[in-house]
């Protein structure tokens, strides 16, 4: 490797022997990558010509005036998910692969790899756990129409966690021809680093757009965190300004108290899973938990290993919402400014409207990381068709 | 000497190689695998392997994880696994233990591999630790009296190779196809690996994944393989409620094959 791969302690390496061949070239075609104009000439032609970028920033109207929104949830395929995947399907090119493999939790992930997947013609596999199958159709039924294969996973607890080990597991037979596209900041070097390098222009964005609109720098940036890849790719840019608070919200399920949240950094504790020393869910003996949470894309025992680094150097704070408290979120966000975000989103926002709350004269970014469409049914069931 | 260094100094004078049976401990409860573990030295097995039951076993098919699986669910946990290690030394004083599992088991039990060369264990493989992270592990086992063993594949680039002869102690495990465990095997097992490795000053090859039948147990010794691993096809036939012992005894006569003396 070229790169070390750590943050602080925690990051690295931890694949079978047969994997670090393939993740060498990743980090080298990446390397190169980063170096080639042309690269970043094609990415940039996509993020703006197909994909929609910049996204806007949203002042909101009719909640506190003193949130802002970061707009995510307007790119297409849905959510910030889709910017990584154009660079790595670009990469994968680069290094001639023909097939993509990659995991899903709510079914952004894998809709975005199937996007680049059709768009870049590459046979594409999505493993998702049958679980996550059965609370999102809709997102499968996407995947299936632009050409990928969804594959339910049985194992374990039948989510984003088994969907992982899965696609590692074919990745481990199938590097020669296959690209493993990993969705978050998470994972085995050179992904944390990779991907938030190419989720940064979120913050970037946002940071230009914040001085240009507000005249000012936030006070807060709020984020969820499942994987962590577009809270890193929110932060990233504000990590030197030390003025401005980075805070990431984590899944607290049906209560922090109990088994059945997904707050990694918050009821974790450090161990090593698919790939990276990090945060996890895990039992005294080291078997890993699994998670609960209303939304998908958060329901996973450990995290990228830069915001546990994050986390216990103090630079930023990491909290809780509950499954009640991102459901009134997303019903606020809806009634009052006509926005359905996704359930992972709301997180964020039920604890921005908090700090909007108690600090009147704050200015507070929200990461608004994707668009709740794949969520209605599962709100209509929990809120009930007369909401 | 080491148990391993005196079995496979034992068997390359009777002009044999080493066959090695792989249990999942506690599977698919304690007692029921203490008398598998007895079976398969029955059958002849010259070596042990054992696996301690993880949760998210990313290098293990579907045959490995389901007996991980089925011990987790019988509530076995690491020291239950230590016990029947330690069980064993004592029914077998002197057959090679070596434990194949996860990182995050390792990391989550202060003193993992103490406890482990307490129990009886010569050897101890985590799968999810190639060789560019292996060092500090390296340096604990060895204070703690038991013999790491690395994975070389056969993707391995050659300066990793060093490395991992420098590392490993017991023996080398060779990962002769791309994949998983499991019984799937194209049979045949390349050669250059095991020579490379010996070129490097590196213990033993020993080949595992993907070796289920007599067939596979000759060509991974033909390639060069001072012994072979059978994981799958055991813990499947375990599984099923067949002959284990017989299928021991059947996969080890082909390391007894005279064309085995090279």
């Amino acid at each position: 490797m070229r790169l070390n791969g750590r943050f602080g302690r925690f990051g690295g390496c931890y694949v079978p022997e047969i994997l670090v061949p393939a993740l060498e070239q990743l980090e080298g075609a990446f390397l190169d990558a980063q170096d080639d104009p042309a690269f970043a000439a094609e990415l940039n032609a996509l993020l703006s010509g197909y994909a929609g970028r910049p996204t806007p920033l949203t002042q909101c109207r009719n909640l506190p005036s003193n949130i802002y929104l970061k707009r995510e949830d307007l790119l297409h395929g849905g959510a910030h998910k889709t910017n990584q995947v154009l660079a790595q399907g670009l990469l994968a090119r680069r290094m001639g692969k023909t097939r993509l493999i990659a995991e899903t939790g709510a079914g952004q992930h894998g809709v975005a790899t199937a996007i680049v997947g059709a768009l870049l013609g590459f046979e594409t596999i999505i493993y998702m756990g049958a679980e996550d199958v059965e609370r999102q159709q809709l997102n499968v039924f996407r995947m299936q129409l632009m050409g990928a294969t969804v594959i339910p996973v049985e194992s374990g607890g039948r989510t984003l966690k088994d969907a992982i080990n899965e696609a590692l597991r074919d990745w481990s037979a199938s590097f020669e021809s296959t690209h493993y596209l990993l969705g978050t900041a998470a994972g085995p070097h050179p992904f944390p680093t990779m991907v938030r390098e190419f989720q940064r222009i979120i913050g970037r964005e946002a940071k230009a757009q914040m001085l240009e609109q507000v005249g000012r720098l936030p006070d807060a940036v709020v984020a969820c965190v499942g994987g962590g890849s577009n809270a890193i790719g929110l932060f990233s840019d504000f990590i030197p300004d030390a003025g401005v608070r980075l805070i990431g919200v984590e899944a607290a399920g049906r209560g922090l108290d109990g088994a059945e949240h997904g707050a990694t950094l918050i009821r974790g504790r450090p161990g090593i899973l698919h790939g990276a020393e990090t945060y996890l869910l895990q039992d005294a003996e080291g078997q890993v938990d699994d998670t609960w949470s209303v939304s998908a894309g958060l329901d996973y025992p450990a995290v990228g290993p830069e915001h546990a680094h994050l986390k216990d150097t103090g630079r930023a704070d990491y909290v809780g919402a509950t499954d009640a408290e991102a459901l009134s979120a997303f019903k606020a966000l809806a009634e009052n400014e006509g926005i359905l975000c996704a359930f992972e989103s709301a997180h964020a926002l039920a604890h921005a409207l908090k700090i909007a709350e108690e600090e009147p004269q704050s200015v507070v970014l929200v990461g608004l990381s994707g668009r709740g469409d794949k969520d209605v049914a599962q709100a209509q069931q929990l809120i009930g068709p007369s909401a | 000497m080491s148990r391993y260094a005196s079995m496979f100094q034992r068997l390359a004078d009777k002009r044999e190689a080493a066959f090695g049976a792989f249990l999942m401990l506690g599977d698919p409860n304690p007692a029921a695998c203490a008398a598998l573990l007895d079976a398969v030295v029955a059958g002849g097995a010259d070596m042990v392997e054992v696996g301690i039951p993880f949760s998210d076993p990313v290098a293990d098919g579907p045959v490995i994880q389901a007996a991980a699986q089925r011990a987790l669910a019988a509530g076995v946990k690491v020291g239950d696994c230590f016990a029947l290690i330690a069980g064993f030394r004592q029914r077998h004083p002197d057959v090679p233990v070596g434990i194949l599992t996860y990182a995050n088991l390792v990391m989550a039990r202060g003193g993992f591999a103490r406890d482990a060369a307490e129990a009886g264990a010569d050897s101890l493989l985590i799968a999810d630790v190639p060789s560019l992270e292996a060092e500090p592990y390296a340096l604990q086992m060895a204070q703690a009296g038991i013999e790491p063993v690395l994975i070389a594949a056969a993707n391995t680039p050659d300066d990793k190779i060093a490395w991992i002869a420098s590392l490993s102690k017991a023996y080398t495990y060779c990962v002769s196809r791309a994949g998983i465990t499991g019984t799937h095997s194209g049979g045949t097992f390349d050669g250059a690996l095991p020579a490379k490795l010996h070129n490097a000053g590196a213990p033993p090859p020993v080949f595992g994944f993907g070796i289920s039948t007599p067939e596979h147990v000759r060509a991974a010794i033909d390639a060069g393989a001072a012994g072979v691993i059978c994981g799958s096809a055991i813990v499947d036939c375990a599984a099923r409620g067949g002959d284990v012992e017989a299928l021991v005894r059947t996969l080890k006569a082909a390391t007894r094959n005279d064309s085995a003396a090279h």
